[in-house]
C-alpha cells in the first residue's frame, strides 16, 4: 500500500488552477490556502479567548473593581474562554491549520483527495465561528452553562444565556461538526489514497501519524457531542426530558420530568476525552518532528512513537468517566476507570523518554522552534504527572473542583499544545511564506511565554491544594482560605497579563517578518521531510512541479555515518557509493534488522 | 455508564487495531534493496470516494450507536425512571417492506450500471428513489398514528426517542436522495454509465447500510 494510482496519475486537471484573485485567495481549493484561512480564523477566535480569560484574571485579583464584570459575565468568559480553546481554536487549528498544510506536502502528493469539500469545510467551519460570536451580542450574551454545559442548568433561568446563548452554541457546535467531518474524511482519505510512490506508512513522518490518527479519533468522538447536542436542543426548545429532571425552578414545577444528567455527562465525555487527544496527538507528532530535526538525530524508537500513537488513540475512548468521578458512579466503574486512565501513563511515558533520547547526545541547535519543543517536554511532563494524581477517583474527589485541576489541565492541554504551536509556526513558518521570523524576537517571545505560564499555572495548583474553588466570581469571606491566596492570584494576574501582553510581540513578528524577514531557501533546517524538498518556496498550486516526488528512505536519515550532509532527504535516491556507508552495511553483523535501540546508538 | 458502551467502545479499538497493526511491523530505518520499496507492495485500488465512503459510514456507525446507547441508558431506571414503553403502529412493518425492496431496487440499478444498460438503470434509480421516498412518506403517516392513538408525549422519552430515532435515520435517506437526484440528472444530461458507475455502487452501499441501521432501530424500538 505505498501509493496509489491517484497520486500518480496525472492529476493536475483535478485541481482547478486558480484564475482570479477570488479564486486564488478566497472561494480556494488549495490546501495551502485553506490551511492559512483555518489557521487565521482560528487565531482571531483565538485572541477573543485570550482577552476574556484576562478579564477573568482582573477580577480574581481585583475583586470589586471592575464595574463591567459581573458575576454571569464572569461565568460567561470561564464557558466561552474554554469552549473557544478546546474546539474552535485548538482542534480547527491543529486539524484544520497544520493538516491541511502539512498532509498534502509531507505525503508528497498534489492536494486533498476532495479538494472542494476541503473549501467547503472551511466555509462551513467559519460559519460555526460566525455563529458563536453571534452569541455575545443577542439578548442575555453567550451561554454560562461553562464548558461542559452540563444540564439541568445549561438551559435552566439563573443561568446567563439560557435563551439565546445556549442555543447559539448547541447550534454552532453542530455546525463546527459538519465542519469538521467533511475535513476530517479528506485529511483520512488522502494519507490513505495519494501519498506518493515510496511513502509507506511507516515512512511517514510522525507529525501526519498525529494528525491523521487525532482525526480517526475525532470522526468517531465528535458523533457523541452531537447527540448530546441534538438532545439537548431538543429540551431546550420541545420540551423533551432526556436530560432534564422533575426540577423546581424559581419556585414553580417545570414541566420536565424523569430525565437524566448523568446521561448528558457520559455522552459529552466520551467526546471529551478523545478531544484531549484529538489536540495532543497532532502535537506529540509535530514536536517529534522539530526536536529529531534540529537536534540532527533520527527520532528515537520511530516505531514505538507510531505504536504510542495508536495506542493513545484507542485507549483514550475508555476512559472518559473519569471526568465523572464527583457525579458519583458504582465503584467499580470507578476502579475500572482510574486504572485505564493510569495505562494511557505508558504510552505518554515512552514518548516522552523518546524524546528526551533523542535529545541526549544529538548536535542540537536551539533555535526558536527547538525552545519551543523542548519547552514542551516540560509543560507536558509536569500537566501529564499532575494528571495521574487526578486519575485515582479517591484523589480527584476533594481536588475536582479546585484550582488544582485548572492548573492541570492548562499545562497539559493549554500550554503544551500552544508551545508546539507557537514552535511549529517558527518551524514551518519560511516554507509557508519564504521568509524566517525573527529569531531574537522568538527567543523574548519563548523565554517570556515559558516562564510567565509557569508564574500562571504552578501557584493554581498550591491554591488548589488549599482548596481554592475554582468558576468562583469571588471569594468573599471563606474562612478556609488563608490571606496569601489572594496576594497569590494578584501575582497570578500580574503574569499572565505579561503572557498575554507578549503575545503581542509575536504576532508583530508575524506581520513584520511577511515583508521585513530573512529570506528564507526552500530547506533552511536542513530537514528530510518532503515538505522541505517543493521545487518553489512557498510550494506553488500543484506543490511539486512537473514531477511528483519519489521517496527512498524514513523521515529521519539524520547524520547518518558517511553521509556527505549531516540530513538526507526523503526523495534522495540511494547511491551505491552512498549506500556502502550506511550503518547497517558498515556492520555486517546488524544487516538483519537491529532493533531500535541498536539502530539509534549508531547514529 | 453502561456496558454496551464500553463494549462498543473495545470493539471500535480492536478493530482501527487490527487494520493497522500489520502495517506497523516494518522496520523503516532499514535500507532496502533498491526497488524493493516500491515493488511487493500492493497498491492501494479502492477509488478514494470509497475510502471516504467507508469512513462516513464508520462516522454514521458511531452517531446511531450511540443514539442507541442513550436509548438504552434512558431506559434504565437509575436514568430517569419514567419510562412508558409505547406501542408502535403496525404501518412501520410495510414501511420496512419498502425500504426492503428499495434497497433491492438499487442493488439491480448497481448491476445494470455495471452491464452498462442505461435505459433500465434510470428506471432502476427512479424506481428504488420512489419506493424511499415512499418510506418516507409512511414514516411520516406513522408519526401521525402515534399522535392520533393519544402516544404522542415529549415527557415520555420512549415517545420522544421514537420521533427522535426515526428522524435522524430519515435525515440520512434525505442525504442519501440528494445524491440519487444529482445522478439522475447526470444521467439526464448525458453522462456516460461508466462514469456513474462509481455513484451507482456508492448510493446502493449506502441504501443497504440504511436498511441495517433501520432494522436495528425498528428491533430496537418494538422490543422495548
Amino acid at each position: 500500500m505505498s501509493y496509489t494510482s491517484i497520486a500518480e496519475s496525472d492529476h493536475e486537471h483535478h485541481l482547478h488552477d486558480p484564475q482570479t484573485f477570488i479564486s486564488k485567495y478566497i472561494w480556494s481549493q488549495d490546501h495551502k490556502v485553506i490551511a492559512i484561512q483555518y489557521a487565521m480564523t482560528a487565531i482571531a477566535v483565538g485572541l477573543i479567548a485570550l482577552v476574556l480569560s484576562g478579564m477573568m484574571r482582573l477580577q480574581l485579583a481585583f475583586p470589586e473593581s471592575f464595574s463591567f464584570i459581573t458575576p454571569s459575565n464572569y461565568i460567561q468568559f470561564v464557558t466561552m474562554h474554554g469552549m473557544i480553546m478546546v474546539i474552535y481554536l485548538l482542534t480547527a487549528l491543529f486539524l484544520g491549520g497544520f493538516g491541511n498544510y502539512l498532509i498534502p506536502l509531507m505525503c508528497g502528493t498534489r492536494d486533498m483527495v476532495f479538494p472542494y469539500l476541503n473549501m467547503l469545510s472551511y466555509w462551513v467551519y467559519l460559519l460555526s465561528v460566525i455563529i458563536l460570536v453571534a452569541s455575545f451580542f443577542v439578548p442575555g450574551g453567550p451561554t454560562g452553562a461553562g464548558w461542559t454545559l452540563y444540564p439541568p442548568q445549561a438551559i435552566m433561568p439563573g443561568t446567563p444565556g439560557t435563551d439565546w446563548g445556549i442555543l447559539l452554541m448547541l447550534i454552532s457546535l453542530g455546525v463546527f461538526i459538519i465542519a469538521f467531518t467533511m475535513g476530517g474524511l479528506n485529511y483520512v482519505t488522502t494519507v490513505l489514497q495519494a501519498r506518493c510512490k515510496g511513502m509507506t506508512l511507516m515512512r511517514m513522518p510522525l507529525t501526519v501519524w498525529g494528525i491523521f490518527t487525532a482525526t480517526i479519533l475525532g470522526l468517531l468522538a465528535f458523533p457523541a457531542l452531537l447527540v448530546s447536542a441534538i438532545m439537548m436542543t431538543l429540551d431546550k426548545t420541545l420540551g423533551t426530558s432526556f436530560f432534564m429532571p422533575a426540577v423546581m425552578s424559581l419556585g414553580e414545577t417545570t414541566a420536565y420530568g424523569g430525565g437524566s444528567p448523568i446521561l448528558f455527562q457520559h455522552l459529552f465525555w466520551f467526546f471529551g476525552h478523545p478531544e484531549v487527544y484529538i489536540v495532543a496527538l497532532p502535537a506529540f507528532g509535530m514536536v517529534s518532528d522539530i526536536l529529531s530535526t534540529h537536534a540532527r538525530k533520527s527520532i528515537f524508537g520511530y516505531r514505538m512513537m507510531v505504536w504510542a500513537i495508536v495506542a493513545i488513540g484507542a485507549l483514550s475512548f475508555v476512559v472518559w468517566a473519569h471526568h465523572m468521578y464527583v457525579s458519583g458512579m458504582n465503584p467499580y466503574f470507578g476502579f475500572f476507570f482510574a486504572t485505564t486512565t493510569l495505562i494511557i501513563a505508558i504510552p505518554t511515558a515512552i514518548k516522552v523518554y523518546n524524546w528526551v533520547l533523542t535529545l541526549w547526545r544529538g548536535n542540537i541547535r536551539f533555535t526558536v522552534p527547538m525552545l519551543f519543543a523542548i519547552g514542551f517536554i516540560f509543560t507536558f511532563t509536569h500537566g501529564g504527572l499532575t494528571g495521574l494524581f487526578l486519575g485515582n477517583v479517591t484523589v480527584d474527589l476533594p481536588l475536582s473542583d479546585t484550582y488544582f485541576v485548572v492548573g492541570h489541565f492548562h499545562m497539559v492541554m493549554g500550554v503544551s499544545p500552544v508551545l508546539v504551536v507557537f514552535g511549529a509556526i517558527y518551524h514551518w513558518f519560511p516554507k509557508i511564506t519564504g521568509r524566517m521570523l525573527n529569531t531574537t524576537l522568538g527567543k523574548w517571545h519563548f523565554w517570556t511565554t515559558l516562564l510567565g505560564t509557569y508564574s500562571i499555572y504552578l501557584p493554581m495548583h498550591y491554591i488548589g491544594i488549599l482548596g481554592a474553588p475554582r468558576r468562583y466570581f469571588a471569594y468573599g469571606n471563606t474562612d478556609f482560605l488563608p490571606d496569601s491566596v489572594q496576594s497569590i492570584n494578584v501575582s497570578i494576574t500580574v503574569a499572565a497579563l505579561i503572557v498575554g501582553f507578549v503575545q503581542l510581540i509575536f504576532l508583530f513578528n508575524l506581520i513584520w517578518s511577511l515583508k521585513h524577514g530573512e529570506k528564507a531557501d526552500g530547506n533552511p533546517w536542513e530537514a528530510t521531510t518532503l515538505e522541505w524538498q517543493t521545487p518553489d518556496t512557498p510550494p506553488k498550486h500543484g506543490n511539486w512541479g512537473a514531477e511528483l516526488p519519489v521517496v527512498h528512505r524514513w523521515a529521519y536519515d539524520y547524520s547518518v555515518p558517511g553521509a556527505p550532509t549531516d540530513f538526507t532527504p526523503q526523495n534522495e535516491p540511494h547511491h551505491g557509493d552512498h549506500d556502502s556507508m550506511e550503518p547497517e552495511s558498515m556492520d555486517p553483523e546488524r544487516k538483519d534488522e537491529p532493533s531500535p535501540e541498536q539502530s539509534e546508538d549508531q547514529h | 455508564m453502561n456496558p454496551s458502551t464500553l463494549a462498543i467502545a473495545l470493539l471500535i479499538a480492536v478493530v482501527v487495531w487490527g487494520v493497522i497493526v500489520r502495517k506497523l511491523t516494518v522496520k523503516p530505518w532499514v535500507q532496502q534493496p533498491a526497488g524493493e520499496h516500491l515493488e511487493g507492495i500492493e497498491p492501494f485500488t479502492q477509488p478514494a470516494a470509497k475510502v471516504a465512503f467507508y469512513f462516513l459510514l464508520a462516522v454514521i456507525t458511531s452517531l446511531f450507536l450511540l443514539f442507541f446507547t442513550a436509548y438504552n441508558m434512558r431506559m434504565s431506571p437509575h436514568h430517569g425512571g419514567d419510562w412508558h414503553p409505547v406501542t408502535e403502529p403496525n404501518l412501520l412493518w410495510l414501511n420496512t417492506g419498502l425500504l426492503i425492496l428499495s434497497s433491492v431496487t438499487m442493488q439491480w440499478a448497481r448491476r445494470l450500471a455495471v452491464l452498462g444498460n442505461q435505459d433500465k438503470l434510470f428506471l432502476a434509480l427512479i424506481g428504488g428513489g420512489l419506493l424511499t421516498l415512499a418510506f418516507l412518506g409512511g414514516q411520516l403517516v406513522a408519526w401521525d398514528q402515534m399522535q392520533a392513538s393519544g402516544q404522542y408525549s415529549l415527557i415520555n422519552p420512549a415517545s420522544a426517542f421514537f420521533y427522535l430515532l426515526t428522524a435522524v435515520h430519515g435525515f440520512h435517506l434525505i442525504g442519501g436522495l440528494v445524491v440519487w437526484a444529482r445522478t439522475l440528472i447526470k444521467i439526464k444530461t448525458g453522462a456516460s454509465v461508466e462514469s456513474l458507475n462509481l455513484t451507482v455502487e456508492l448510493c446502493s452501499l449506502y441504501w443497504h447500510y440504511l436498511l441495517v441501521v433501520w432494522l436495528a432501530l425498528f428491533a430496537l424500538l418494538v422490543s422495548t
